[in-house]
């Protein structure tokens, strides 16, 4: 599965871009598979109240499915206009 | 219409264009947003981050949620992104309608929307480095007026 990181999410975890093997059922899970990845990705997730997550680049909450899912993004709540 | 692009575009010939594609619609509302200094009086540069590929997707939704709540005629969403000055048009948003009401109000919603649904993070740079721009629970909030 393609992870994607955007803003300080990025720079937190130290790069855009991952590729990793999961069988998560969520994102949720997802993100506590992430967290076990390194301090760093720990660190970036530690407050999720201040993060978003977009499935297929539709914006999704915490308990949203996965399956079939190509691609999950991380960021910060958006800041566009 | 809906343009993502790093480049300066023409505030006033993008209006025109719009202008002559939605000929007979009776009113025109436009907002164009601008880079705005810091407190501090020295922003070098915004830097505007974005998610290639959900941004347009996400602005598409944006402008037909618009389309299907008002009564337009059209719609249009131009935001750029990458490093810019301040006093620079960052976006603009234009509606057209057989009504002014209907226009002002498509504009105000897709403002509302574009700002805390649209994938770009704004990051401003200082002499003092660089910070990214927090999101604003007044924008989170602005949503449920619709």
């Amino acid at each position: 599965m393609d992870i994607r990181y955007f803003a300080w999410m990025r720079e937190r975890i130290g790069t855009g871009h991952e590729t990793v093997e999961t069988q998560a059922g969520t994102v949720a899970e997802l993100i506590e598979e992430l967290r076990a990845r390194s301090e760093a990705h720990d660190f970036a997730f530690s407050d999720l109240s201040a993060i978003r997550a977009a499935v297929d680049q539709d914006l999704v909450e915490f308990d949203a499915a996965l399956t079939g899912a190509r691609e999950v993004a991380f960021f910060p709540p958006m800041t566009g206009g | 219409m809906i343009r993502v692009q790093e480049a300066a575009f023409d505030v006033g010939a993008e209006l025109n264009a719009f202008t002559t594609r939605v000929a007979g619609a009776g009113a025109i509302v436009s907002f164009t947003g601008i880079t705005r200094d810091v407190a501090s009086g020295d922003l070098q540069a915004m830097e505007i981050e974005h998610y290639p590929g959900m941004t347009e997707k996400a602005l598409g939704k944006i402008r037909h949620e618009a389309l299907d709540r008002f009564d337009l005629t059209d719609a249009m969403i131009i935001h750029r992104h990458g490093r810019l000055a301040a006093g620079e048009v960052i976006m603009m948003v234009a509606t057209a309608s057989r009504h002014r009401a209907e226009a002002f109000k498509g504009a105000d919603f897709l403002m509302d929307y574009l700002k805390s649904r649209a994938p770009f993070w704004k990051r401003e740079v200082t002499g003092a480095g660089a910070e990214w721009v927090s999101a604003k629970d007044s924008d989170e909030e602005a949503l449920n007026r619709w």
